[in-house]
C-alpha cells in the first residue's frame, strides 16, 4: 500500500494501536456522518418526498420520472459525449501529425492552436459557438467538447510518439515508407494502444464536461433532473440528485476502472510508454 | 474594437471577479488537498478509507453536479447558503480537493523507497523521515502537477458562470446580449483574459518540471 515507505512494518503492539486509533477515527467519521443525517433528518428528508422516485404526485408515473432522466437526459448526455469524442480523436490525430512536423512554421501554428484550446474553458467555447456563431445548444456542447478535448488528445498521442523506441519510424522509413505511410501504418497504431488507458479516462472527462449543457441550455441528463424537480417541487430535488450522482459514478468510475485494467494489462506485456521521465505529460496525470 | 474598449471595465471587473474565486479556492483546496492526501498515506484504515472514497466520488463527479449540489439541492433541506460567491468557493474547493490530493500522493509516492528506507537506517523516526527526506523531494515533484490542477480550477472557475456568479464567462454573456454586433470581438478579449493566466502558468509548470527530472 501507499504508506508503508514511510515507517517499519508494525510490531504487535503498533497494530493494535493503530487499528484502536482506526477505529476510534471510524467512530468519529460514522458519528459524524450520522449527526448530517439526523440533520437533515430534522429537516424532514425521510418524509414523502421519495415518493418521486417510486410513486410521485401529480398524477405522473414513476416509470415517466425514470425515463426522463434515464433514456432522455442520459440518451442526450451520451448522444453529445459519443458525437463528439470521434471528431475530437480525428480533429487530435491531425493536430499531433503537425506539431511534430518538419516544417517548423507547421509547428508553431500548431503548438499555438493546442496551447490556446487548452488554455481556456470549455465552458466558454460552448458560449463563443452558440453567441458568436449562433448555433444550437447541440452543436455549441459538441464543438466545446471536441475543441477542448482535441487539443489533450493531441497532446496524449504526442507523448506516446516520443514514448516509442525510434527504431519504430526508422525501420519504416529504411523499407521505404514516406513519412505519413510511417504514422498511419506503423507508429499511429502503436500509439494509440499504447496510449488507450489514457485515451479512456479522457473520454470520462469528456463526459463530465458533457454537463456543462446544463448552463447552455442542452436538454442532457442535469437538465433533465431540474425539470423533473421543477415540476414536483423542490423537496424532490434530494432523491432527484442523488439519482443523477449514482448513475454519473456508475459511468464514470466503470470507464476508470477500464482503464486501470487496460493499464495493468499493457504494463504486464511489458508495452508502457514510460522511456524517460519526459515522456509521461503531466498532464495525463491531472485530469481536472 | 470601440466596443471591446467601452465594455474594458466590465471585463475587469469579470477578471478580477475570476481570479478572486480562482486564488481563494484555489488557496482552500491546497490545504484540504493536502490533509487528504496525508489522510490516503496515513496507517490508520478507516482514514484511508475516508479520503479514497472522498477522491473517487469527486473525480468522477461533473462540476455542474457539485454546483447543483450546493446551489440548489442543499438549500431544499433547509441549509441556506447566501447566493453567488460563498457556494461557488465551496463547490470549487469540495471539488479540486480532491485532484490536489492524488497530485500530492503521487509526489510522495514517487520518492524512491530506498530514500526512506534510508532515512530509517540512520534513525531518524516518521516526522523525521517525512520532514527531512521525502517531503522536500516530493515537494519538487508535486509542484509541477499542482500547477496544473491549479490552471484547470482557474478555467472551472467558468462553471460559476451557470450559477449566478458574474465572473468572466458570465459577463461575455451579458457583453454578447448588449453588443450584439460586436460578439466575437468582445468574446476574443474574454477568451485572452483566460489565456493571460493559464498560458505562462502551463509554461511555468513545464519548465519546472524540466528541471526536476534533470535534477533525478
Amino acid at each position: 500500500m501507499s504508506g508503508n515507505v514511510l515507517y517499519d512494518a508494525p510490531g504487535p503492539k503498533t497494530r493494535r494501536l493503530e487499528r484502536i486509533g482506526s477505529i476510534v477515527f471510524a467512530v468519529i467519521l460514522l458519528g459524524l456522518l450520522a449527526w448530517m443525517i439526523k440533520g437533515m433528518a430534522d429537516r424532514g428528508i425521510f418524509d414523502d418526498r421519495w415518493a418521486v422516485l417510486t410513486d410521485p404526485p401529480k398524477g405522473q408515473d414513476a416509470e415517466d420520472v425514470w425515463k426522463s432522466l434515464l433514456v432522455t437526459g442520459l440518451g442526450a448526455t451520451l448522444k453529445a459525449a459519443v458525437v463528439a469524442a470521434p471528431l475530437a480523436l480525428v480533429l487530435a490525430f491531425v493536430l499531433a501529425i503537425l506539431r511534430t512536423s518538419g516544417v517548423r512554421v507547421v509547428r508553431a501554428v500548431a503548438i499555438s492552436v493546442i496551447e490556446v484550446l487548452r488554455g481556456l474553458p470549455v465552458l466558454l467555447m460552448m458560449l463563443f459557438a452558440l453567441l458568436a456563431f449562433g448555433l444550437s445548444s447541440f452543436q455549441a456542447v459538441v464543438i466545446g467538447l471536441t475543441l477542448y478535448n482535441a487539443a489533450i488528445v493531441a497532446e496524449i498521442l504526442r507523448a506516446g510518439l516520443a514514448a516509442l523506441p525510434k527504431g519504430q519510424a526508422e525501420a519504416g522509413t529504411a523499407i521505404g515508407l514516406t513519412r505519413g505511410q510511417t504514422l498511419r501504418l506503423v507508429q499511429l497504431p502503436q500509439v494509440v494502444r499504447l496510449m488507450l488507458p489514457s485515451l479512456i479516462s479522457q473520454f470520462v472527462v469528456l463526459l463530465k464536461d458533457s454537463s456543462l449543457g446544463f448552463i447552455v441550455g442542452y436538454p442532457e441528463l442535469l437538465n433533465a433532473m431540474k425539470t423533473n424537480y421543477n415540476f414536483f417541487g423542490s423537496d424532490s430535488r434530494l432523491p432527484l440528485f442523488l439519482v443523477v450522482a449514482v448513475v454519473y459514478l456508475t459511468v464514470n468510475i466503470t470507464l476508470s476502472r477500464l482503464a486501470v485494467y487496460i493499464e495493468k494489462r499493457l504494463s504486464s506485456r511489458g508495452q508502457k510508454p514510460v522511456a524517460t521521465g519526459l515522456a509521461t505529460p503531466n498532464l495525463g496525470k491531472t485530469k481536472v | 474594437m470601440q466596443a471591446l474598449v467601452d465594455e474594458l471595465p466590465r471585463i475587469w471587473q469579470g477578471f478580477q471577479l475570476t481570479l478572486f474565486l480562482a486564488v481563494v479556492s484555489g488557496a482552500l483546496s491546497l490545504v484540504f488537498g493536502t490533509i487528504l492526501a496525508a489522510f490516503r498515506v496515513a496507517p490508520l484504515r478507516s482514514l484511508r478509507t475516508f479520503a479514497g472514497a472522498y477522491v473517487e466520488i469527486a473525480r468522477n463527479t461533473p462540476l455542474t453536479l457539485v454546483f447543483i449540489f450546493f446551489v440548489f439541492v442543499l438549500p431544499s433541506l433547509g441549509f441556506i447558503l447566501p447566493l453567488g460567491r460563498v457556494p461557488a468557493i465551496i463547490a470549487l474547493t469540495a471539488y479540486t480537493s480532491a485532484f490536489v490530493c492524488e497530485a500530492v500522493r503521487s509526489g510522495i509516492n514517487s520518492v524512491a523507497v530506498g530514500q526512506a528506507e534510508a532515512a530509517r537506517a540512520i534513525g531518524l523516526g516518521t516526522v523525521q523521515t517525512l520532514r527531512l527526506v521525502v517531503l522536500p523531494q516530493a515537494l519538487r515533484t508535486v509542484v509541477p502537477p499542482l500547477i496544473n490542477v491549479l490552471i484547470a480550477l482557474t478555467k472551472n472557475t467558468s462553471v460559476a458562470a451557470g450559477f449566478a456568479v458574474v465572473e468572466l464567462t458570465s459577463t461575455s454573456r451579458a457583453l454578447a446580449r448588449d453588443n450584439p454586433a460586436d460578439v466575437v470581438m468582445l468574446l476574443t478579449g474574454i477568451a485572452v483574459c483566460y489565456l493571460i493566466i493559464t498560458i505562462p502558468a502551463g509554461i511555468a509548470a513545464n519548465a519546472i518540471e524540466r528541471k526536476v527530472v534533470f535534477s533525478r
